[in-house]
């Protein structure tokens, strides 16, 4: 048997290897010989003197020249190799128990808050990682379904966040009122986006969704008199249960429900809140993709012209998709604020925009699943090497490299069909997947 | 143009067009593409419009679907003139075309597709036209929920006529449906059409470089040079022209 598996090894091509190693190597040196190599520190005199450090620089270099070689080694057919010597039974029962992966990721969702109630910290990252998959699932419906490249989606969680904080500041309004205000404001201002973009595709559509979440920003931070400026809004409202506060008060939830008094109800209605949203924005974006409307998204996503000379309106259907996208962002903002109680523009930044086109481009475009594991994946993984947070846009590209190379359709890069005639037939990767060339 | 406006009680040789082309400019920027075109497509025909690479053939095609849109003259829809409508607005009133290039929607099933083509029809229409539409090309039937970017290059163009019928078109442009297809399969899609225009009375125009299939196929013909229309006639006599045989036809029949 061992020897068998020896004989299906591939060849491995070490030479071509090699020479992609030191050439990744050489580059890597030209690279870091003056940015690591070098550094610039104060002298005893004031003065700057320059601190040579040849042995991070070697690391790096060796680094380089590693990776490149094993990346060589078992790219294409060694790879795929590779892949075929896990054995048949293992891989039968990945395939499948794939289908359930869903279904246990609900239920472990569900079940968080009751086998980890007392541990505060464990579900404050699991409701961050809830409102990014939100955020993901909704930004999904613009960039994986319409194909419309949006680098501003903060926008929108800044347009809800900051709807729901004034609402119930200025007019004292409760959080389940302002929740679909704040959807519907952010979703005016998606088709306020869309307008002038109708006729961009592509990166120049991605310039100015990106200088749209920065305009946004500006104001925020700009317009004192309104938003507070740089201070943000604090002492916002927290969600009640259905009008009950989480106070130790009399008539708060737990004297009303006979229970003790705990920090941790709030933290856990909080989780089953943005649980919820997030399975309605999850729901939602299936029904649409069933629907014609999901289908022209598509359709427009893949041809544009195509889609006018079959009748569709090209127009409606792109801000549409901004327009519903930005809604689910603004549900997210809402949440966000009433869990943080302090919102400022420093919370919507460029970067959270690129987080959640990350966990999109990650989790595969189109594939909800996907999308929910690369947010549990990053989130999981900031928090788990915040030691290491220095390190952490170097882990982020590397991650984000990797999976290019490996995946460049995201993790999950299968797309079930929206309709089917008599079974759901399970469509092969082979006949999903992009073909090459 | 001195009928009536309802033309379709008038006796049957006199009707009035289906489509009719006056005198039709079209400009990429300042370059010319069309030079005042004059065409009519009657109810119930296939006619063919032929010419070499760079003619104007497709520029036509796309001029009558408003994209780009003529700057001069008109074009006439069942009367109406649709010169400046939007192009979807122009799918609205049943005229479909599978475009150059099919233009498929590759990531998308078969089934997808043919459903997107169905965007404008009555929804109650749909199942016995998808069944029609796979009897007519029996291969989609087989690849109906493969991606659309995996299949042959013409299975794509049975997709790409199967969508455009799904609309139920009155009138179906077709953008050199032969292209790049082996003889077996172009006399397999030609004779689809021919099915279809036999049977179901389908006004066909089609836009083709392989002259000599399309003027076997179709009952009227109309040769363009260089923007403009030269000949024209029915496609006996155009197949019988020196100059349409010397140009297109020989050398061989493909």
């Amino acid at each position: 048997m061992a020897h068998q598996a020896q004989s299906r090894l591939p060849a491995f091509d070490v030479r071509r290897a090699l020479k992609s190693g030191a050439l990744a190597a050489l580059v890597a040196f030209g690279l870091f010989s003056l940015l690591i190599g070098l550094r610039t520190e104060q002298g005893p005199t004031g003065a700057l003197i320059l601190v040579p450090r040849p042995w991070e620089l070697f690391w790096l270099v060796v680094a380089a020249f590693v990776g490149s070689f094993l990346r060589e080694l078992v790219r294409g057919e060694q790879g795929a190799a590779l892949a075929r010597m896990v054995p048949a039974p293992v891989r039968n029962v990945v395939t499948q128990v794939a289908p359930y992966f869903g279904y246990a990721l609900l239920a472990f969702a569900v079940a968080v808050p009751m086998i980890f109630y007392s541990n505060r910290y464990l579900l404050d990252l699991s409701i961050q990682i809830l409102t990014y998959v939100m955020l993901g699932w909704g930004l999904n419906i613009v960039v994986g379904l319409a194909g419309l490249l949006d680098l501003g989606y903060v926008a929108f969680y800044a347009v809800g966040a900051y709807s729901y904080a004034l609402l119930a500041q200025n007019f004292g309004l409760s959080f389940w009122i302002c929740l679909p205000l704040a959807g519907i404001l952010a979703a005016f201002w998606g088709v306020l986006l869309g307008f002038p973009v109708l006729r961009l595709r592509g990166d120049y559509l991605a310039i100015v969704t990106l200088a749209f979440g920065e305009i946004i920003r500006l104001v925020l931070i700009n317009w004192q008199s309104f938003t507070g400026g740089p201070n943000g809004i604090s002492g916002i409202a927290r969600p009640s249960f259905f009008g009950l506060p989480f106070t130790a008060a009399d008539d708060g939830f737990a004297a009303t429900f006979g229970l003790e008094f705990s920090p941790n109800h709030r933290v856990v209605f909080l989780y089953y809140l943005i649980l919820i949203l997030a399975l309605v924005t999850n729901a939602v974006a299936i029904r649409l993709r069933r629907l014609p409307i999901g289908r022209a998204w598509e359709a427009l996503r893949e041809d544009e012209i195509a889609c006018r000379s079959l009748g569709i309106n090209t127009t409606n259907t792109k801000l549409t998709a901004f327009a519903i996208g930005a809604m689910f962002g603004g549900f997210a903002g809402s949440f966000f604020a009433t869990r943080q109680g302090f919102i400022s523009p420093e919370s919507f930044t460029f970067g959270e925009s690129a987080l959640v086109l990350a966990i999109v481009v990650l989790g595969g475009m189109g594939s909800q699943i996907g999308v929910a594991v690369a947010a549990a994946v990053m989130l999981g993984g900031f928090e788990l090497f915040r030691e290491f947070e220095q390190y952490r846009m170097l882990v982020f590209g590397f991650a984000m490299v990797s999976i290019m190379i490996w995946r460049p359709r995201g993790l999950v890069a299968t797309r079930l069909p929206s309709v089917f005639l008599k079974e759901r037939k399970l469509v092969s990767a082979d006949m999903v997947s992009e073909g090459r060339g | 143009m001195a009928t009536a406006p309802d033309t379709r009680t008038a006796s049957a040789p006199a009707r009035a067009p289906l489509l009719s082309v006056r005198g039709v400019k079209t400009y990429y920027g300042n370059i010319v593409a069309l030079r005042g075109v004059d065409l009519d497509v009657h109810e119930g025909e296939i006619v063919t419009l032929i010419g070499a690479n760079g003619a104007g053939k497709s520029t036509l095609m796309m001029t009558i679907f408003g994209d780009p849109r003529a700057r001069e003259g008109t074009v006439l829809f069942e009367g109406r003139d649709i010169t400046r409508m939007p192009t979807n607005e122009i799918a609205k009133l049943h005229i479909a075309q599978a475009p150059e290039g099919r233009r498929i929607f590759g990531r998308m099933t078969v089934l997808e597709n043919l459903q997107l083509g169905a965007s404008i029809a009555d929804p109650a229409f749909f199942a016995a036209d998808l069944e029609r539409v796979l009897t007519l090309f029996p291969r989609l039937k087989e690849r109906l929920h493969q991606r659309g970017g995996t299949l042959s290059g013409g299975e794509q163009q049975m997709l790409a006529i199967g969508r455009a019928l799904l609309a139920r078109p009155r009138l179906l442009l077709l953008d050199e449906p032969s292209l790049g297809l082996a003889p077996l399969l172009v006399r397999q899609i030609f004779a689809a059409i021919r099915e279809l225009n036999e049977r179901e009375k389908l006004t066909v125009f089609l836009v083709e470089q392989n002259a000599f299939h399309a003027l076997k196929l179709a009952h009227r013909g109309y040769v363009m040079v260089n923007g403009e229309i030269t000949l024209s006639g029915s496609s006996r006599e155009l197949l019988n022209r020196p100059e349409v045989r010397a140009a297109y036809l020989e050398g061989g029949r493909h």
